[in-house]
């Protein structure tokens, strides 16, 4: 008998790519090719998706080419894709009325802004677990409606739709309309308790429910694929954050990986119900598998990490390169008392405070870039711990170990000091590509290519582990002076401000 | 004095123009600093280009320092660096193989390792990251040894430790050893530091084909040999990582 193997499609932010998994989980082939960034004012950023569309084809036929592969040796397709970003399509034709708008398009911020006076965030928290934010696709879609002549009178009559970019593939694939339920609860119009639209959501934000798609387990076969793929049953879709949480087999209540970017994301899977936050986290989807109960999470986003490693990099010019940051911070035993808090436009979880601006606190003669080269990477570490801490109060469970993926995992140092002022064991899996992997996972486990979820944790091996190596004291320490450190980034912005 | 090479000269000037600058410069800007004809000028770049000592920006057209003269000056390659760019070749390595994954470089005349990956099978393990091992005992120094032939001689001329009855302890041993090294491309010490114990290994070369680092597996006999000899499918997995490696840091492929 052939081998089968599961594919998966990562629509992300900077690339579109396609890889090929075994049943042991395994990599068999990478494809992957960047797409353009419009953007047309300061602010804006949009992508052209047809552009994408086109580069997930060649992806899927480079993958397959590269490993001799043939439709018929795939069992299952599964997606995961950039959350957020907001389409909208002609029915008939089957065109864009506009660029995708990205996540990281903050020209919505009068629309947020408005909805959070007119309503409260809690009316949004409370439903959608989400406050208004430029980030989430409902006031992209209302700045559609607004903008595009004639929008608003086509959305109502279902002449148009709208999607997030798994929408749009699963429509282009397979000619149905629909999202799951991970990418939907980043829309600001789902329900987390219901997992439907939820009329007084749709109200506020005044969005159609004609133009929605329907919504979805995250894995399922949601029909079979036409073109190239053609008769491939596309059978799961997830946002890449929970898709990785999926790779990363956190499938327990209390199970969380952190994926180390440019920006990072730390979430936690908290159970069959929504925690809803008092700290200012995020409450979404981690995933439906099929008629299953749904399982929540909690997501903490830290905006700055490997942005600051960037930023110290090329403003500074004290590295050629980012991984050269580990050799320079390792001329130094400790951070000589230095703090750099990464406040670059504000602070986010747990604190909101966007009148913060970036400090380097504790400078003194004595401090030398190796010093600054430490506290650039720790702040990582204390920025994982404040949202950690927020975690554990909000969901009440306490936390044995980190799972971490991402770029940022190759930095020892880091990780180490990470285990170190967390307390707990961190860990980086032997497959570092968990998105795609987690895409994989939903589409095998919904054509039964893996009996169940205990199969799929039985692929999952470490790579690499920290244990925590630091007295108490110490980590306490440091911890205060941390928090003494952000207190002083506060009213930095004044109301005369540009 | 006598025997100076004018082109030489001129060559020395670009250099040094280029490499005071944060930003590129172009034929025009270096013939106006240098007071040459921009034909001159040009040739001396294409020639200086051609062995890598400046680079062509494809798009604006204009010149940097490559990044074989840039070796030359450190002659090594950030470990940390290595790791980052060696990271998912080693995850695969390690799922292929079914063993641990190490790294190393060549730090005075011993094998420091840069990147460790655990054998894929969740047993307790411990990252080795930062610990120096003997260079003529185990296959990633053997490797590093053999493409660095100066640090062998002088590593030859004090006595070479013995770890078990297998340890290469003669000097003109280790001399055939890498040679047979350099000739097959591959590297393994049959319990040489520790009983019990194979290590097989591959070079890692930049774009210059400077050997910057060794890459391997390691575990015991009954996994890594057949017939006592080094299996042939792990060896071809090794040496494709670190050809794979290669690759990524601009050697050109062989």
């Amino acid at each position: 008998m052939r081998e089968r193997y599961v594919a998966a499609i990562d629509q992300g932010t900077a690339s579109s790519r396609c890889l090929v998994f075994d049943r042991s989980g395994r990599i068999v082939s990478v494809a992957q090719k960047e797409h353009h960034h419009i953007y047309p004012r300061p602010g804006w950023v949009e992508h052209d998706p047809e552009e994408i569309w086109r580069n997930v084809e060649e992806v899927v036929a480079r993958a397959l080419a590269d490993a001799r592969l043939e439709p018929v040796d795939l069992v299952a397709l599964g997606i995961a894709n950039q959350r957020e970003t907001t389409l909208v399509w002609d029915r008939e034709t089957g065109q864009a009325v506009h660029n995708a708008i990205t996540w990281q398009d903050t020209r919505t911020d009068p629309i947020a802004r408005d909805l959070i006076s007119e309503f409260g965030q809690e009316y949004f928290r409370s439903r959608s677990g989400l406050p208004p934010s430029t980030y989430f696709s409902g006031p992209k879609l209302r700045w559609l409606l607004d903008t595009v002549p004639g929008l608003g009178t086509r959305a109502e009559s279902g002449e148009v739709l709208f999607g997030t970019m798994d929408s749009w593939l699963i429509w282009r694939l397979t000619g149905r309309h629909l999202t799951d339920v991970t990418n939907a609860s980043r829309t600001l119009l789902m329900n987390v308790h219901t997992l439907d639209w939820d009329d007084e959501l749709l109200a506020a934000v005044r969005v159609p429910r004609a133009m929605l798609p329907e919504i979805r387990p995250s894995a399922e076969v949601y029909g079979e694929a036409r073109g190239q793929l053609a008769g491939v049953p596309v059978a799961a879709a997830l946002g890449d954050q929970q898709a990785a949480l999926f790779g990363q087999t956190c499938f327990s209540p209390g199970d969380a990986k952190c994926t180390y970017g440019t920006g990072s994301f730390l979430l936690l899977n908290t159970g069959e119900r929504p925690v809803m936050s008092s700290s200012g986290l995020l409450t979404t989807l981690a995933c439906r598998i099929g008629e299953e109960p749904p399982t929540y999470a909690l997501e903490g986003s830290i905006a700055v990490t490997g942005a600051l490693v960037q930023w110290f990099r090329d403003n500074l010019e004290l590295i050629g390169s980012a991984p050269e940051i580990e050799t320079l911070a390792r001329t130094v035993e400790n951070n000589g008392g230095c703090y750099f808090v990464p406040a670059f436009s504000g602070l986010f979880a747990p604190h909101w405070r966007s009148d913060a601006r970036g400090v380097i606190a504790g400078l003194t003669g004595y401090i030398t870039k190796g010093h600054l080269a430490r506290a650039v990477l720790e702040a990582t570490a204390w920025q994982t711990r404040e949202v950690v801490d927020a975690m554990i109060i909000d969901a009440g469970v306490s936390l044995s170990t980190l799972r971490v993926d991402g770029g940022m995992t190759a930095n020892n140092l880091l990780m180490q000091f990470l285990a170190d002022v967390l307390d707990v064991s961190v860990v980086r899996p032997n497959v570092a590509e968990t998105v795609s992997l987690g895409a994989a996972y939903a589409a095998g486990l919904a054509v039964g290519f893996w009996p169940d979820t205990d199969a799929l944790r039985a692929n999952w091996h470490m790579a690499a582990q920290w244990l925590p190596d630091m007295d108490a004291d110490q980590r306490d320490r440091g911890y205060r002076k941390w928090r003494k450190a952000v207190a002083r980034t506060t009213d930095w912005l004044d109301e005369d401000d540009d | 004095m006598p025997g100076k090479i004018q082109s030489i000269e001129r060559a020395a000037a670009i250099l040094r123009l280029l490499s005071g600058r944060t930003h590129r410069l172009g034929v025009v800007d270096l013939a106006g600093e240098l007071g040459l004809p921009k034909g001159t000028v040009h040739g001396l770049l294409r020639t200086l280009q051609s062995v890598g000592f400046v680079e062509q920006d494809s798009e604006t057209g204009k010149y940097q320092l490559g990044a074989a003269l840039l070796h030359m000056g450190s002659s090594y390659l950030d470990g940390n660096e290595l790791r980052t760019r060696a990271l998912n070749w080693s995850d695969s390595l390690a799922s292929r193989t079914q063993e641990a994954v190490r790294i190393g470089t060549l730090h005075e005349a011993q094998v420091l390792i840069v990147h460790h990956v655990f054998r894929p099978d969740d047993s307790l393990q411990t990252l080795d990251v930062g610990s120096l091992l003997p260079a003529h005992a185990t296959a990633l120094g053997k490797i590093l040894l053999a493409h660095h032939p100066y640090v062998a001689v002088e590593l030859a001329k004090d006595r070479l430790a013995s770890f078990t009855g297998a340890t290469i302890c003669d000097a003109e041993h280790l001399e055939r050893e890498l040679a047979r090294v350099r000739e097959r491309g591959w590297a393994s010490d049959i319990g040489e530091l520790t009983p019990a114990q194979v290590s097989l290994a591959a070079p890692i070369m930049d774009r210059t084909g400077v050997t910057v680092g060794a890459m391997g597996i390691f575990g015991p006999p009954e996994r890594l040999l057949a017939a006592r000899q080094p299996r042939n499918e792990l060896l071809a997995y090794v040496r494709e990582a670190a050809r794979a490696v290669s690759r990524e840091l601009g050697a050109i492929p062989w």
